[in-house]
């Protein structure tokens, strides 16, 4: 028996069962590439541009106070992480993690010419282009394409959204967007999308066979994460914001036996040019409470050691407010790394040095692309090279 | 071997945006060439501008006369502006689809979408777009030579491609790079030591906030640049010249047009024949069209039904058939946006890459279920990711994914009539072939589950929506 008899009783059930079956077992061939206590990837992507020198403060330097005079956060309202540094007071669960060896800091992370447009500048964070390069296709897809071929469905990197991000688009792969693994399973449950989708018989349009092989891995995925995402309800209370229910989803896959290795989820909007404290405050609180429930939930499971969350944001902002109380796009920026099983705790690196700064930026200290290929390399078990194009130096937090 | 019929709606799915449901029954007769000269004429005007900037917007900025006096407005006197701009740039994209929809110059408007892209530009101004726009919309048909001038000489595209930066202490090589790699030869046809030259040649490009070129001869770059081997005292002009001069300009467009409209594998014997041909005709669009339009091979079996429709094809195809008024036209722009095809918002300076990337697992979910929604048969549930570009994070914060009820009234007696004289039972294997150009097709046994067969008018509108509904559907 391929599956428990659980599972099977809940899809028999369905009036399609029959049609559906060769499709459902075959979703669950690639059960073995992730078996449990396998490494498990959560890219939170900040959208809009958090501005990370008010997230993590260098608490004891004047030129930050002097550029914000406004919306410096004092050294006394900051939770305090070492002597110079404390982390943004709607954070508590952050600097918990931090003082349990579970958070890592990286601080100036970026990469060369910058480009201050959200939309080109996150396209660049999520191909992994250098800045003056297109590429079409995103850095987990092309994990996907690494690790994948000959994949029967998409499963293996799913994003909380209703619509797919660059970075989960393969040349070949393409990962899959599920809002609400209930939804999606209505939506692709219409009989006759069933119908016409098992009556298709490849042929000489290689077109039309690649749109129905999408079809079908859709089809087969929207049972198979379904099924997968009511096996273990959460028993943990979750925030009832956005982000509350986008992890809790995240963490029942998680604790299931789907074959997905990363997961992607944005918050947003971070773009914070007026009257930046309110808007921050409310996106760090909906974030603390979110990711506290998930930590605890991944630790009552044993599952924390298995699981890292990734943040990133597509700049970060520039070092002096502007008139608005908010500041403007800026540059490098600093990510966190949350979960059982880092190398490196607490500051990773040093913090940017506000006396170097270009035209009022920061100066980048470390190329985002040496994050993301020491992640594919050390945690997915991948060719981060063939991926990223180019040999990255590894890092060494996980 | 295809029906006369499956290559005139071939003709008319890639010249233009598909047929209309009161001329499907006269593709059947008429020839290829026939039908094609009845297309080139009725694009043969010119097209009437648009001009949706809103009175607030036009009479702000065509009352400032220099960019100096921009910055005495105040922030929020500019975020007005913006956010003016913004929703006019949605008035730009409907008034646009609506013309795509309606207008009887198809192959023009096709055409312009095809340089829309090529020439994409994302500039939050609707004064600049527009007349980007409309620029592109003059010159879809004609000349690239005039079209690459005035497209360059556009404010929208100096904006956005930073040449109003590039001056003589500080040259900004971007608008030279990308007119090189992306508007004329290509990559890897040309070594930096161009870029830069050429960038030296186009210092003192620049704009006015009426949307005017200027030429700031103070800002200019006089020296002697060497270009492509060439030496001299070269302006903006020459470089362009310059650039028409090169035949692998000629190569690089015809390339891109063979692969948007014909076929996205190359076939390289048949595009050094085409471009060889564009580049004597000292770059005519319509001759370059009209050598692809009646050659034989383009109706070759393998050239038939596996291009996918971009989500405004896909859009405009379907509305194209079945004539429908929308209680919300703004729907049209949740498509959009939940596809990955926003008009003025291309993904970036290269355009929409097209072909399989239109295609994941959501998107053909949602591409599916479009006639549906269009037809009242289905609520649209789906909640497009946020554009900080535009939103400026002050909007869409709260905003919760909600069902939208769209509804539509059609006109189905323009549909039905089309099958008039055809007998009941060959009644679904007509609209099949209407329909679908793959060879692939629906089987009729499922068709026949879902169909309802009460009466002809309510069976021609299922069986319909159920195969644009499908996989094939989203090929043409």
């Amino acid at each position: 028996m391929l599956f428990k008899r659980k599972e099977f009783l809940q899809i028999g059930s369905l009036a399609t069962a029959s049609l559906m079956l060769p499709k459902f077992l075959k979703a669950f061939e690639g059960k073995a590439i992730v078996p449990p206590g396998n490494k498990v990837l959560v890219v939170l992507q900040f959208s809009g541009g958090n501005d990370g020198l008010n997230t993590i403060i260098p608490v004891r330097n004047d030129i930050y106070y002097k550029s914000r005079p406004k919306l410096g956060i004092e050294k006394n309202n900051a939770l305090s992480l070492t002597d110079e540094v404390g982390i943004n007071p709607a954070l508590p669960a952050f600097k918990e993690l931090f003082d349990d060896g579970s958070l890592g800091i990286l601080n100036g992370v970026g990469y060369p010419n910058p480009d201050r447009s959200h939309f080109r500048s996150m396209d660049i964070w999520q191909s992994a282009s250098d800045s003056d390069k297109y590429i079409y296709s995103g850095w987990l897809g092309r994990y996907l394409d690494a690790q994948c071929s000959g994949c029967s469905k998409p499963t293996q990197a799913l994003e909380v959204d209703d619509v797919l991000s660059l970075a989960l688009k393969g040349e070949d792969n393409k990962g899959l967007a599920v809002k609400d693994p209930r939804r999606l399973y209505n939506t692709s449950h219409e009989k006759y999308f069933k119908d016409i989708n098992a009556a298709h018989k490849n042929g000489e349009e290689p077109v039309v066979d690649y749109l129905y092989k999408t079809l079908s891995d859709t089809l087969s995925s929207a049972d198979y994460i379904f099924q997968q995402s009511r096996l273990h309800p959460s028993s943990q209370m979750y925030p009832a914001t956005e982000l509350g229910k986008n992890l809790k989803t995240i963490s029942s896959l998680i604790l299931s036996d789907i074959n997905t290795k990363v997961y992607y989820v944005s918050l947003g909007s971070f773009d914070t040019h007026v009257n930046q404290e309110s808007q921050q405050k409310r996106l760090f609180t909906e974030l603390n409470d979110a990711i506290n429930a998930f930590v605890k939930e991944l630790k009552d499971n044993n599952r924390f050691q298995d699981v890292m969350l990734m943040t990133f944001s597509e700049f970060g902002r520039r070092v002096a407010q502007n008139a608005s109380g908010g500041t403007d796009h800026g540059t490098a920026n600093n990510m966190f790394l949350v979960g059982g099983g880092l190398k490196q705790k607490g500051l990773i690196n040093a913090m940017v040095d506000l006396n170097d700064l270009n035209e009022g930026d920061l100066k980048h200290t470390i190329d985002f692309k040496n994050v993301y290929a020491t992640i594919l390399r050390q945690w997915l078990d991948a060719d981060d090279k063939a991926i990223l194009g180019k040999q990255y130096e590894l890092m060494n937090f996980v | 071997m295809s029906t006369n019929q499956l290559k005139n709606q071939h003709l008319v799915w890639r010249a233009a945006f598909g047929p209309m449901a009161e001329n499907a029954s006269e593709l059947q007769d008429v020839s290829q060439k026939e039908l094609y000269q009845i297309l080139l004429k009725t694009s043969a005007k010119d097209p009437i501008p648009f001009n949706v900037a809103s009175n607030l917007f036009d009479g702000t900025l065509k009352g400032i006369q220099d960019v100096g006096r921009l910055q005495n407005f105040d922030k929020d006197e500019k975020k007005m502006l913006r956010k003016q701009s913004v929703k006019d740039l949605k008035n730009l994209n409907l008034t646009w689809l609506t013309e795509m929809i309606n207008s009887e110059a198809q192959i023009r408007e096709k055409m312009s979408l095809f340089w829309h892209g090529h020439f994409a530009c994302r500039v939050i101004n609707i004064y600049f777009q527009q007349q980007l726009l409309n620029m592109i919309r003059d010159n879809a048909l004609n000349n690239f030579s005039n079209l690459l001038r005035e497209v360059s000489k556009s404010a929208a595209m100096l904006s956005f491609l930073n040449n109003q930066q590039n001056k003589k202490q500080h040259p900004n090589e971007n608008f030279a790079r990308e007119v090189m790699e992306l508007f004329t030869m290509g990559r890897g046809n040309y070594t930096e030591d161009d870029v830069k030259e050429s960038a030296r040649a186009f210092t003192g490009w620049g704009f006015n906030l009426q949307g005017e070129f200027v030429d700031r001869p103070f800002a200019h770059d006089n020296g002697r640049k060497t270009f492509l081997g060439k030496t001299g005292n070269f302006n903006g002009d020459d470089i362009i010249d310059i650039l028409l001069e090169q035949k692998q300009t000629a190569k690089f467009i015809t390339q891109k047009i063979y692969r948007y409209f014909v076929n996205d594998t190359p076939d390289i014997e048949k595009i050094e024949w085409l471009s060889s041909r564009f580049y004597q005709s000292g770059y005519n669009i319509k001759n370059l069209l009209t050598d692809i339009y009646t050659s034989k091979w383009f109706y070759d079996d393998k050239n038939i039904g596996n291009h996918i429709k971009s989500p405004v094809e896909l859009l405009v195809g379907i509305r194209r058939f079945i004539l429908m008024e929308l209680d919300k036209p703004e729907v049209q722009l949740l498509f959009e946006r939940a596809l990955g095809q926003v008009l003025f918002y291309p993904p970036n300076v290269a355009g929409w890459p097209g072909g399989k990337s239109w295609i994941d697992s959501s998107a053909l979910m949602l591409r599916m279920r479009i006639p549906q929604i269009l037809t009242n048969a289905d609520d649209f549930i789906v909640k497009p990711k946020d554009d900080d570009d535009t939103m400026m994070g002050m909007e869409g914060v709260d905003e919760k994914p909600k069902e939208k009820q769209v509804n539509s009234i059609i006109n189905w007696t323009a549909v039905t009539k089309v099958f008039d004289d055809t007998p009941r039972e060959s009644l679904m294997q007509k609209i099949s072939e209407v329909v679908l150009q793959t060879k692939d097709k629906i089987s009729p046994v499922i068709l026949n589950r879902y169909i309802d067969k009460d009466a002809k008018d309510v069976y021609i509108k299922t069986t319909l929506v159920e195969l644009m509904s499908t996989p094939e559907y989203q090929l043409c």
